[in-house]
């Protein structure tokens, strides 16, 4: 009987292992998080930061929604804040506990999808082009026939990351149409385009930070930021902005309804909207953040990064993903289950 | 039987009972019980964006095999869903097959090593059988790689002047599968030609058959048992893998396993995801059944 | 047999295509092992002997939160699979064939029968909807507790645990425990006095291949789990599909380390018994 209540405590004290004070469970993108970041956090606060990664928003939306998830804090892209936020699996912010709101960047505070600010803190933001390694092919990179139509170079050699957003919005631009399109002869001609194009991919899967530094694929569909880290282990990869349009995309750092740490929610929230620590966001990830002054903190490649500063001659042809309606939402799930066998 | 001993019987069987209790509960709650809930789920509608409607719903099973076309909207079938069941069931029937023919000459090699020796091949061949199935498959994934030691191999000896693309392709996932599996081939052959009698080799050879026929006539039909355990064992671990291609396939390759986990992620249909789960439960089954039938055949066969 | 030119039992290409087996076998464990040594950054070109990458795994606070997380579930899942199944064991042997015991039978080895992802996906599903609503009652440390795991981890290590038993019991002579009785020993003293001992052989090898196994599991903890409970093989799952530095290979050298180890012990154990 001793025993069994020895064993019992033991149970107990173990399983508390998980929800020991001073700790937040944050829920993030991969190989986006700085560990120094969470390092100088834990120096400053006591408070110890768990990381968990996900690989697409699909993912995020899918496992929070599951319920029983433990997270405290999540971070998806604009487009699925509102998704968030209708789900109820997201609350709003008491901005009274945020002193450092006020750091927000003007162009990025009154925002379609969050004006105020009032659900979401930024992260990083970015664009998605397609990373190719100019070794491999030496043509024009700035269009998205690269993977639409791919060159005999880079036939089973070129990565389409499974985003469906970002693929599908590129497509959609690529064929003559609007991000959000509900003309049926340009999905027509996406989906079919998509369809065509699949054979010659060599994967759909994330990782190409990882892939395309190890030479494992020559060219991929990319975020910025992940090509900047390409090109310091392969430095003949650049970045192609495709001209018949590109995305820009912002990650937000949204605060979950069942949060069971919701003063350490708070704290490290209020942290990551300092400029030097938002730097430190940005220095590890390579993408540009959203809070007033934190360039004095960036290190100074990301000053001068054609993949962080966008070249004037592109600028026009970015396109921030906006989001769909429920119509349009629904075409775009259907292509894109429809790519993904 | 006199009441004492049916007595004894019965409470004996109730003893049975009681002390397998612990362990029935604990499966039920989190093996058996759980398969159920699966199949309700596979009647239930999906939600916008994942889970279900507690709404009754057919569309799981049938959209296994159908789906509505976007644009038209009249039914097709889901040639996708097709590609991917009969690659599942194609890749897993090669990988076993080809298990099967370098797995037997290893199990015999080892059956006939004499006695002390013997058990440091066994041991040699259950090593890779208990190591971690991710690292196994790590492992592989880096010889197969464009730089991998494989084609580092193939290059340096001059075979070939270009690295040999295989990984994220049908391929590299055969060969991931039966480098995972064959430890479980090779030990159930083991068993079985482990207690074959060598005598009988001594008779048909004294009776002037050739190696083949002896290998034909005498060994296989002998070791039947152990050829279907292991191809069993091979072939419902491949059938239902989900590590193996995942790493190796890259997103494009998928089996069974994968598609399953796809609807509950971004494909956010969970009743297809649960009709599946059942299929693939349902191929098993089949396969298991098939097994069970011979080994039965087996005993009344050979005395 | 010894004016035979040939071994009766040699069958030709036999041995050769088992040894090249052999080498297929362990050459990429020995090169993902080998490179874990590797000085430099890259997982393909060598460059020079180092124990960098183990320092920083054995530094890595992921790495250590996954390993203590894993050897606890392991320990605890062994343990419970571990007692219920020798319960059972001899609940099942040794006895009489009684109605229903083919059906304890399936029951203790399903989960050798059903694909892991089935199971993986049942169980999210259905603990998934017990943590909503524990959580929903604020009952959180019942809703996120690794006792789900432990759970999930105890059930399919159960016919593991249970083979070796059995095992054990059908092969253990009766004549020690018939003599037992015969002096007057109470069906407890008997049990605890010379079943158990001569059981025990059995009971620590099925003890040690549930660890193993639940040690070894990826695809029913990696859809088990609540937010930051990676175990090691989850860990590494999430890993492999972004790594770039041979850590991982360090850390998959210890894994495989710790599994040989036992392993080993689980082969002395199990010979000496002849």
């Amino acid at each position: 009987m001793q025993r069994l209540t020895i064993a019992t405590v033991l149970l107990m004290a173990t399983t508390s292992l998980a929800q020991a004070e001073g700790v937040l469970q944050l829920y993030n993108w991969g190989n986006y998080t700085s560990p120094e970041l969470l390092t100088k956090f834990e120096a400053e606060t006591g408070i110890r930061v768990t990381v968990t990664d996900f690989d697409s928003n699909a993912t995020a939306l899918a496992k929070v929604e599951a319920g029983g998830h433990g997270f405290d804090l999540v971070v998806p892209s604009a487009n699925y804040v509102p998704i968030f936020n209708e789900k109820g699996l997201t609350v709003p912010l008491d901005l009274a506990r945020l002193p450092n709101h006020a750091n927000i960047a003007p162009e990025w505070r009154d925002v379609a999808w969050d004006p105020g600010r009032t659900t979401s803190i930024p992260w990083a933001w970015g664009t998605v082009g397609i990373s190719v390694d100019t070794a491999v092919y030496s043509g024009d990179i700035n269009t998205s026939a690269v993977w639409l139509e791919v060159p005999d170079e880079l036939k089973g050699r070129i990565n389409v990351v499974p985003e469906m957003s970002d693929v599908l919005t590129l497509a959609t631009m690529f064929y003559g149409g609007e991000p959000c399109s509900e003309d049926l002869e340009v999905l027509r001609k996406v989906r079919d385009g998509l369809m065509a194009a699949k054979p010659h991919w060599v994967a759909m899967d994330y990782g190409a930070t990882e892939r395309m530094s190890n030479r494992d694929w020559a060219a991929s569909v990319n975020w910025n930021g992940s090509s900047v880290r390409i090109r310091e282990a392969v430095p003949t990869v650049a970045f192609g902005y495709p001209r018949e349009g590109f995305t820009l995309f912002m990650d937000s750092v949204m605060l979950l309804r069942d949060a069971r740490n919701v003063d350490e929610a708070y704290a490290f929230m209020d942290f990551i909207m300092r400029p030097e620590n938002a730097a430190l966001i940005s220095n590890f990830a390579r993408y540009a953040n959203g809070i007033t002054g934190s360039e004095a903190y960036m290190d100074p490649v990301m000053a001068t990064a054609p993949e962080v500063i966008i070249p004037e001659e592109h600028r026009a042809n970015g396109v921030f993903m906006p989001v769909c309606n429920a119509t349009a939402r629904g075409y775009m799930t259907a292509i894109w289950t429809e790519l993904m066998k | 039987m006199s009441p004492a001993e049916a007595e004894a019987v019965r409470r004996s069987a109730r003893d049975g009972w009681l002390l397998s209790l612990p362990a029935l509960v604990i499966l039920t709650l989190a093996a058996v019980g759980p398969l159920a809930i699966v199949l309700v789920y596979s009647f239930l509608t999906p939600g916008q964006h994942g889970n279900v409607v507690w709404d009754f719903s057919t569309g799981g099973w049938v959209g296994i095999l159908w789906t509505k076309d976007i644009f038209t909207g009249e039914w097709v079938l889901a040639d996708g869903h097709l590609t991917i069941l009969w690659r599942s069931v194609w890749l897993s029937l090669l990988t076993t097959l080809f298990a099967l023919v370098i797995g037997f000459p290893t199990a015999w090699f080892i059956a006939t090593r004499p006695p002390r020796e013997r058990a440091l091949w066994l041991f040699l061949i259950t090593i890779p059988f208990w190591t971690n199935l991710l690292i196994r498959t790590y492992a592989i994934n880096e010889v197969l790689r464009r730089e991998g030691l494989m084609n580092s191999l193939l290059l340096g000896l001059g075979i070939t002047d270009a690295p040999i693309e295989v990984l994220y392709t049908p391929t590299a996932i055969f060969i991931g599968m039966t480098y995972v599996h064959l430890p479980l081939m090779v030990l159930p052959l083991f068993a079985a030609i482990d207690r074959f009698d060598l005598r009988l080799l001594e008779a048909a050879y004294d009776l002037y058959a050739s190696r083949w026929q002896v290998l034909r006539r005498v060994i296989l039909p002998i070791v039947k048992p152990g050829l279907i355990a292991g191809s069993i064992l091979v072939f419902v671990p491949s059938l239902g893998a989900y590590v193996t291609p995942r790493i190796l396939g890259g997103g494009k390759q998928m089996m069974i396993g994968n598609f399953i986990e796809l609807q509950f992620l971004q494909g956010k249909n969970w009743p297809l995801g649960a009709a599946l789960s059942m299929v693939l439960l349902l191929m098993v089954t089949v396969a298991l059944l098939v097994y069970v039938r011979h080994a039965g055949r087996r005993s009344q066969a050979h005395g | 047999m010894a004016d035979r030119g040939f071994k009766v039992a040699r069958l030709p290409g036999f041995a050769i295509t088992a040894v090249l087996v052999f080498v297929a076998l362990y050459l990429p464990i020995v090169t993902l092992v080998a490179y874990s040594f590797n000085a430099s950054m890259s997982i393909s070109t060598w460059g020079g002997f180092s124990l960098e990458w183990y320092a920083r795994a054995w530094e890595n606070r992921q790495v250590q939160d996954a390993t203590l997380r894993s050897l606890i579930i392991a320990t605890f899942a062994a343990v419970i699979s571990t007692t219920v199944a020798t319960i059972a064991a001899l609940g099942t042997t040794r006895r009489r064939a009684f109605k229903g015991q083919t059906f304890i039978y399936v029951m203790i080895n399903q989960p050798l029968m059903v694909p892991e992802i089935v199971t993986a996906v049942a169980l999210m599903i259905l603990f998934g909807i017990v943590k909503v609503w524990l959580a929903s009652q604020g009952m959180d440390r019942m809703a996120h507790g690794l006792h789900w795991l432990i759970l999930a981890h105890a059930a399919f290590c159960i016919p593991f645990a249970y083979l070796p038993i059995r095992a054990r019991l059908e092969g253990m002579d009766l004549t020690l425990e018939t003599a037992a009785a015969d002096l007057y020993a109470t069906p407890w003293q008997t049990f605890r006095r010379v079943t158990l001992p001569l059981l025990a052989p059995g009971i620590i090898a099925g003890a040690m291949l549930a660890f193993v196994i639940s040690l070894d599991n990826v695809v029913i903890t990696e859809f088990v789990k609540s937010g930051g409970q990676d175990t090691l093989p989850t860990y590494m799952l999430g890993q492999m599909r972004r790594q770039l530095t041979p850590e991982i290979n360090a850390v998959s050298s210890m894994l495989l380390a710790v599994t040989v180890v036992l392993l080993t012990a689980f082969f002395l154990l199990t010979r000496r018994k002849d």
